[in-house]
């Protein structure tokens, strides 16, 4: 199958300020997209995940290398790749709904149809109650459902979320993951998704990356299926707890500890 | 046990671990209101002090009476609403003006000001926030100007723009325009970065994302700056009133301090206070109605 979205050979160097010298937050990244991948980057803190989904967004040109989107190359942000942010990105001037649907707002949609079609999407995450409560009022979870759900409503190819569960606490995480993964299977959507946790990354992933600091660079890919098995299977814990998933578990571990105390 | 209900016993006992002094106030800032009044009654009242100083209440309430009318439409009013003909009768307005058009002439001026103000300096500020060129253009001036007393360039506005109303109105709009200003360059940049990038990739175009973020989220701030705005505005009145003026709240205070009509003068201190007041209390209900979110997110 043709990659959708493919990266080749980027690099992104930060140039030299007051307080440093210049960064080298990706270097030499090649990567490939190819429809229904749940690709999931992990890598120690400061190893350039939100740098390189910056680039990915288009809100950061590369310093080097090329973006191609169906084989022409990415000018800047656009409708065609959305995105989730780990907070403070809502509107908090806008209510559940109108949150959800300013992307077609914005188009010039008129206010029945975005609003039939912002309410689909909140029926995805499982929201369709709160249309009209103001943000503020929203717990942390249901305000990233909002913002998945305000991704979702502009039909992008790609899914790009840096660390949309970071912020959660463990309970409201593990659930979150799974209604991910659940709206994932159902949209079909290509997601590009960054993590701290090797767990949360090795559930859900298909492809998992794993990146080193300075430069930044992918070291290690794996091929998974743990997210498969959980809609075979459904329950999460029980994947989670398999002796497969924590061979592998410590073995990411390792490499990511290694790679800290080589320093 | 009463007296520890209203003040508190020094910790909540409903939250005795919660953030210091929370809890309402209401009751006892009445209290605090009586004993004040209670206390200008009875120094009055046992002659303490002379009423050339400080007048008794009932003194300044009843010139309140007589200077509230100085023509046929407002004595009538006055007797519709119960006020005892005899006194009615004694009605003279003070300085050739009813109470209300002193009132009604310094709010003419104190808002012709601040609209004024409001639809040039947000603009201004709102261009400063997001335009370097602008911010460079008028930064010198208003950081200059900004600490300036009005009272202290009073005198140019005269020179410059006679002693009409125009130079008054300029005076007062020079005090609103800089908090004005100031706030709304601070505004547009109370939104986060996320939120301007989720704009983007929503596929709005520079414009919208100004107008449906940067603006919205510089509202609240906006807002605050009005009410600052409108409260300096009025600080300012009584110094602009203070040359030729023959209408307005001001005027009326300074030609009464002339006539050592010490009531008069309490009387306006008063209505100024309570109208200060009023634009505070109007400006915190437009927050709450048109920024509800503010503080929250
Ligand atoms: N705007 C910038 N200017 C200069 N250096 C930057 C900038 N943004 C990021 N960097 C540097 O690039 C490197 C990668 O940063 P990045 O934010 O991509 O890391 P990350 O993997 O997302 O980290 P975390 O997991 O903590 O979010 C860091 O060393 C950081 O200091
Ligand atoms: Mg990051």
């Amino acid at each position: 199958m043709p990659a959708v979205m493919s990266l080749k050979d980027v690099g992104m160097v930060f140039p030299a300020t007051t307080v440093g010298g210049s960064v080298t937050a990706l270097e030499g990244i090649n990567l490939e997209f190819e429809p229904e991948e749940f690709v999931v980057a992990l890598g120690a803190s400061g190893c350039g995940k939100t740098t390189l989904l910056n680039v990915m967004a288009g809100f950061l040109p590369p310093t080097s290398g090329a973006i191609l989107l169906h084989d022409s190359p990415i000018t800047g942000p656009g409708r065609d790749r959305g995105v989730v942010f780990q907070k403070h990105a809502l509107f908090p001037w806008l209510n559940v709904v109108e949150n959800t649907a300013f992307g077609l707002r914005i188009q010039g949609v008129g206010a029945r149809d975005r609003t039939a079609i912002a309410e689909e999407n909140l029926n995805l995450v499982g929201l369709s109650e709160f249309g009209n409560h103001p943000i503020y009022q929203l717990s942390g979870g249901m305000q990233q459902r909002v913002g998945l759900a305000r991704a979702l409503t502009t039909n992008p190819e790609i899914l790009l979320m840096d660390e949309p569960l970071g912020a959660l606490d463990a309970f409201t995480r593990e659930n979150m993951q799974e209604l991910v993964l659940q709206v994932w299977r159902r949209t079909k959507k290509i997601v590009f998704f960054i993590t701290h946790s090797v767990e949360e990354a090795l559930f859900m992933a298909t492809r998992l990356i794993v990146m080193s600091p300075r430069p930044g660079r992918i070291t290690h890919e794996y091929k998974l299926d743990f997210c498969q098995r959980y809609f075979e299977l459904g329950d999460a814990r029980k994947i989670k707890s398999d002796a497969d998933f924590i061979k592998i578990r410590e073995e990411v571990l390792s490499i990511i500890y290694g790679e800290e105390t080589e320093e | 046990m009463a007296l520890s209900r209203i003040f508190g016993n020094g910790q909540e006992t409903k939250d005795p671990y919660g953030a210091p002094g929370t809890g309402k106030s209401t009751l006892i800032s009445v209290v605090t209101i009586v004993v004040i009044l209670g206390g200008w009654w009875l120094v009055t009242e046992l002659e303490l002090i002379r009423a050339l100083f400080v007048p008794p209440p009932g003194l300044v309430f009843s010139k309140f009476l007589k200077i509230s009318c100085y023509d046929h439409y407002m004595e009538s009013l006055l007797v519709f609403l119960g006020v005892q003909a005899e006194v009615v009768a004694e009605c003279e307005g003070f300085s050739e003006n009813a109470l209300h058009q002193h009132i009604l002439a310094s709010l003419y001026r104190v808002f012709s000001s601040f609209f004024l103000a409001l639809v040039t300096a947000v603009p201004i500020g709102i261009a400063m926030g997001v335009n370097r060129f602008a911010r460079g253009v008028f930064d010198p001036p208003i950081e200059f100007y900004r600490p300036i007393p009005p009272l202290a360039y009073l005198p140019l506005t005269i020179i410059w723009f006679g002693i009409g109303d125009f130079a008054k109105i300029f005076l007062i709009y020079l005090a609103c325009f800089a908090p004005l200003a100031i706030s709304a360059r601070a505004g547009v940049k109370s939104c986060s970065i996320e939120q301007i990038h989720a704009a983007y990739s929503m596929g709005a175009s520079r414009h919208q994302v100004m107008w449906h973020v940067v603006l919205k989220a510089a509202l609240p701030e906006i807002l605050t700056g009005m009410r600052i705005s409108i409260a300096f505005g009025w600080t300012t009145l009584v110094a602009a009133e203070m040359v030729a003026a023959k209408a307005g709240i001001g005027v009326m205070v300074l030609n009464a301090a002339r006539f050592l009509a010490t009531d008069i003068v309490f009387l306006g201190i008063v209505v100024i206070g309570l109208i200060a007041f009023f634009f505070d209390v109007l400006m915190r209900r437009m927050e709450r109605l048109l920024v509800p979110w503010k503080g929250k997110a």
